[in-house]
Parts: C-alpha cells; structure tokens; sequence
C-alpha cells in the first residue's frame, strides 16, 4: 500500500507571498524521509502540499505538479478530500478531538468512510493501537476522553487515527517537539515500525532525531531571509550527515548556523 | 545625586498600587451595587405579593381562574404559565436550528467580504427594539402566515396541538411563537457564530486531514466545540421569550371567558403570557390586592428567566473550564 511521491518543480505561494520555490524529489516508498532545515525555510508549507492541506489557508496554491504513483494529486477533477484519506497527517501539535473517547478517535476517519460494522470498527482499534504502540497502555479505558491521556499517549493515539484508515503515505510534522524524551523515543521507535507499511515523510528540527530514524534526509533551506525556501539537497541520511555535497548542508549539520 | 527620573522611578510602583487598589474598590462597589438591586427587586416583589397571595382562595400554581375584583379573591397561574412557555418553547425550537445554520454558513461556509458585514448585520438586528418586530409582525406578515396555520391545521390537525380554534387569525400562540423566533435570531445567530469562529485550528485540521469533508469536519471538531456556546444562547434566547411584553402583547388576543372555559392545548389558541398579561392590565392596579396578584405572577416569571439565565451561566463557565 506504501506508494512513491513525485515532486517536480514545485512553487508554494501565500498569496503573492512565494514560500516555496522549485522543490523536485522523490520520495521512496516503505522508507522514513527526514526534513531538517532552519524555521521558517518552508519545510511545514511544502509538506502540507504533498496532501494539499496547504488549501485550507485561505490564499495559499501550489505550482507544479506531486505524483502519488500514478496519480497526479493536482490534476482537475481530483478532490482534495480523497488524496488526504490515502494522504495521512500527523501534527505538531497532538489534537485529539477533545470531545471523543479514545475509542472514538481512533475511528474518526473509518467513520467518515463510512464503515459502521461493530466488528470492523473493534478490530480496527485494536490494529491501530497497537500499531500505534498505545494499545496496552489504553486497552481498559478506550471509552475515557481522549484529551485525558498524556501528550504523547495523545500523540501516539493521533498516529493510531492516521493509521486507522490505512494511508498510503504518512506525514508528520515535528511530531515530537511538544513532547518529552521518553515520549519522543516512543514516537521514534514507532515510526521505525511503522515504515515497513507506510511511506513516512517527518519534518524535524531535531537533528540526531533526523539521523536516528530516516533512511534518506533533505535540507531545506533560505537563500536570505524574505526569500523563498528551497530544497539544497536530498540523499542518503548518512551521506548528508557525514558527507554532503553542499557546502549549506555541511554547515548547517554541524551546527554553523540555524 | 538623585535625579527626577529615579524618583519617578521608585514612586511609579507605589502609584500603580494605589490604581489597582482604586479599581479594586469600584469593581467590589460596582458589583455590590448590582448584587444589591436583583435582592431588592427579588424583595419587592415578594413583599408586594405575599398579602395577595395570603388572601388568595384558589392554588396559585394550578388554578386557570384570575378573578381579583370582588372577594373571594381567586387567581392561579396555570394559563399563563402555559402561554409563556409554549410561545418561548416554539420560539427556542425554531430559532435554535435556523441560528446554527446561519452562524455556520456566516464561520465557516460564506467568503470573508460576504461573512462580516453580514455578521455585523445581523449584530445590528438584535438591537431593534421589539416593538418594531411586534408592529411589523402584525401589520406585515400575519396575512402571509395565515394560509401556513390553517395548512397545519388541515394537515396536523388531529393532533391536539394542531386543532383549530376559534381563535381568529394570527392571534395565536404558535404566531407569536414564530415572531418570537425572530426576535431571539439575531443573539442566538451572533452568539453561536463567535464560538463557531473560535474553533481551534488544529482541531478543524484533525478533522480534515482525515480526508473529512467541510460539513464533515463541521460535525467533528466545529459542533461539538461549540455546543455549550449554542446551549447557552439558546437558553439566553429562551430569557429573552420568556420576557417579551410588547411584541406579544401586540400580536395574541387573550381569550374571551367564553373560549377560556375548557382548556385547549392547541397552539392556534390565543392567551396571555405572564408579561402580556400584566401589561394588558396595568391600569388595573389600583388597590394592593389586584397588584399583588399581577405582581405574584411577575414573581414567577422573574424566577423562570432567572434559573434560565443561571443554566446558561453555569453552561458557560463549564465550558471555560474544558478548553483550558
Ligand atoms: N498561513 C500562512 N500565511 C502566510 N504565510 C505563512 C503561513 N504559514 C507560513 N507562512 C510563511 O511561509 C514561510 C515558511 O513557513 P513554514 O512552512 O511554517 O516554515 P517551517 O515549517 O520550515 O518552519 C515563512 O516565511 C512563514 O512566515
Ligand atoms: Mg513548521
């Protein structure tokens, strides 16, 4: 179910504001892709167009074109609806529906799916959670609010709800900077397992946490503040980290600046 | 050397102490003063009726009789208390759903050029006065809404509620209901789209990254966020019915003795609400027997808005509580 992602010649715009400029990649399926890179480079903006949630803010579009396969996301007639079901998120901010019980959450998704079978609903909980790594630790309360759990049993259980509807491709966005170490090797671990099904994309600021869980890792970067993100280099994780190509890279990897 | 600045200095802390405590006490006042005023209308009001209500011969809670001119003295409650709160209750059950609507469609559906001067607009609304809603109602619009009540009684008319009277044209209950309904719109449209509006983000985020459409991702992150904001708007807004006077008291015709002698619960009656009621007979309050007894009846409807209002404060403050 993992799939490959094409990127090609990607602009991202706030309005008249150009955020983005001239990303190509590819993303390899069943593989974890770091996104590393000083804040405010873009990495949140273009990865939020891989599954075109950037359209929820008001003013913002896309240029080029980002191939799932065979599926070009940004063709007429697609719905943006559809891609973000095969396209899954994961957030900064862990955001359990706060009125849900975990059980719940766990199938918000199935439910807009449309499945309803008890059945089919209490195995997905089961798979998701434990897929999730939060089962035992919830297996007795799945009917307790969500927003009663820990952050990163809150995170965990946002990447149950992703995985719940079995997404081809996973995207993350700094998963783990509202949570604390035990919790963020817990989400590490996790991602580690999760990438024999999926395709995961994560954007990180942390960079050991960047070279501990991905295969292959890009460097975003701005040319000066005002201007543009842009993609400095994409590779192996342990040749950007031991060996890039960029000078950019070299610096910013060993902590020259950003 | 000291220097005027560093004297300023050291004195600033002092002087902002001195506004707080200033404010403190206008605060402790200010609220002491409101506090004070609902006591002394409350005592007022019981002090005024106990006499009647001592006199009183029939249960003041039950009986359908208002007979203050001659002894024995008989008055009750019952017709009134139903008028109120069928009118309030249609206007609340009417009002509610269409809010919503409107406050969804003003949060989260209309384009920002469309969405605030609307939304000011309909801010605008809630402070006509209600004697415009009552004029306009009766002169305007009752001739359209009749061919609606006598379809719903054609239709429905087998149920109790929906059975004819002869209560002539829009002088009924279920009339000054609807225009009721108008009048609370407008608070409960404004109300229920602020909280709409303040729907954290990544909630609404949570919902569609799932792949959930706009009404989708209304259902669950934007309702259930809301919901207590609603619930207590809708309760402001019942306040607010349960109170009218002049609207209503310009729209129902109360019953004729004859009509009022068995009881109907059709909506198409007319009646009086406790405030219609009072307002009618104003005039009449000339020995302190017959105001005690109208007063007795404004004391139950001061109770009713205020337990209302009290369930829509406590809805309120839970709700603060939560999304902390
Ligand atoms: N909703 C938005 N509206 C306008 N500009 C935005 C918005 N979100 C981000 N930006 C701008 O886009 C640029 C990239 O931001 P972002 O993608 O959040 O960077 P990163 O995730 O790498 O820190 C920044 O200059 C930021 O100010
Ligand atoms: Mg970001």
């Amino acid at each position: 179910m993992a799939k490959r992602i094409d990127v090609k010649d990607l602009n991202v715009y706030y309005s008249s504001f150009k955020a983005v400029e001239d990303v190509t990649m590819t993303v390899e399926p069943r593989s974890v892709t770091a996104f590393i890179g000083p804040s405010g480079c873009g990495k949140s903006t273009f990865l939020r167009t891989l599954n075109r949630m950037h359209e929820v803010i008001p003013g913002a579009r896309v240029e080029g074109s980002v191939m799932l396969d065979d599926l070009d996301l940004y063709a007429k007639g697609v719905d943006p609806v559809s891609v973000r079901r095969s396209v899954g998120m994961v957030f900064q901010r862990p955001n359990p529906f706060p009125t849900m019980s975990i059980y719940d959450n766990v199938i918000a998704g199935l439910r807009l799916n449309g499945v309803k079978g008890r059945k089919d609903l209490d195995e997905a909980v089961e798979t998701s959670l434990k897929g999730a790594n939060l089962w035992n630790e919830v297996k007795d309360r799945l009917k307790k609010p969500g927003a009663g759990l820990s952050g990163g049993q809150q995170q965990r259980l946002c990447i149950a709800r992703a995985i719940a509807v079995r997404p081809q491709v996973l995207l993350m966005d700094e998963p783990c900077s509202a949570l604390d170490p035990i919790s963020t090797l817990a989400i590490e671990d996790l991602v580690n397992e999760l990438k024999s099904d999926f395709t995961i994309v994560i954007v990180t600021h942390n960079m050991q946490q960047a070279a501990r869980v991905s295969d292959r890792t890009a460097f975003f970067n701005l040319a000066a503040t005002g201007k543009p993100g842009r993609l400095v280099e994409i590779g192996d994780t342990q040749k950007i980290f031991n060996n890039p190509i960029e000078r950019a890279t070299e610096d910013y990897i060993s902590g020259r600046f950003g | 050397m000291t220097t005027e600045t560093e004297v300023a200095q050291v004195l600033r802390p002092a002087n902002h102490r001195r506004q707080d405590q200033v404010f403190k006490a206008l605060a402790i006042g200010a609220s002491s003063v409101i506090v004070a005023l609902v006591v002394l209308v409350a005592v007022f009001l019981v002090t005024q009726a106990y006499p009647a209500l001592r006199q009183n011969t029939a249960n003041f809670f039950t009986s359908r009789i208002f007979s203050i001119d001659t002894p024995p003295i008989m008055f009750g409650i019952a017709d009134l208390l139903w008028a109120t709160i069928v009118t309030s209750v249609i206007a609340v059950v009417i009002a509610v759903p269409l809010g919503v609507s409107i406050a969804l469609f003003l949060s989260h559906y209309a384009p920002e050029r469309l969405a605030r001067p609307a939304a000011q607009l309909v801010a605008l609304l809630a402070a006509v006065p209600s004697i415009i809603y009552g004029l306009w109602a009766s002169q305007l619009v009752a001739p359209y809404y009749l061919p609606v009540q006598d379809f719903l009684e054609k239709v429905l008319g087998w149920i109790p509620l929906f059975s004819a009277t002869n209560t002539s044209g829009g002088a009924t209950l279920m009339f000054a209901g609807i225009v009721l309904a108008v009048m609370i719109l407008p608070i409960i449209t404004s109300l229920s789209r602020e909280v709409f509006a303040q729907t954290p983000t990544f909630h609404e985020e949570a919902a569609l990254a799932l792949g959930a459409t706009r009404w989708e991702m209304i259902r669950t992150a934007v309702l259930p966020f809301g919901k207590p904001g609603v619930i207590s708007a809708a309760m402001l807004g019942l306040g607010r019915a349960l109170g009218e006077t002049i609207a209503v008291t310009i729209i129902i015709s109360s019953l004729s003795d004859q009509n009022r002698q068995s009881f109907s619960l059709s909506f198409f009656n007319g009646g009086e609400t406790f405030a219609s009621r009072i307002a009618n007979n104003a005039a009449e309050f000339d020995t302190p027997t017959k105001a005690g007894a109208y007063i007795s009846a404004g004391l139950v409807l001061f109770v009713l808005t205020f337990v209302v209002n009290a369930i829509a404060r406590v809805v309120i403050e839970r709700r603060r509580a939560f999304s902390e």
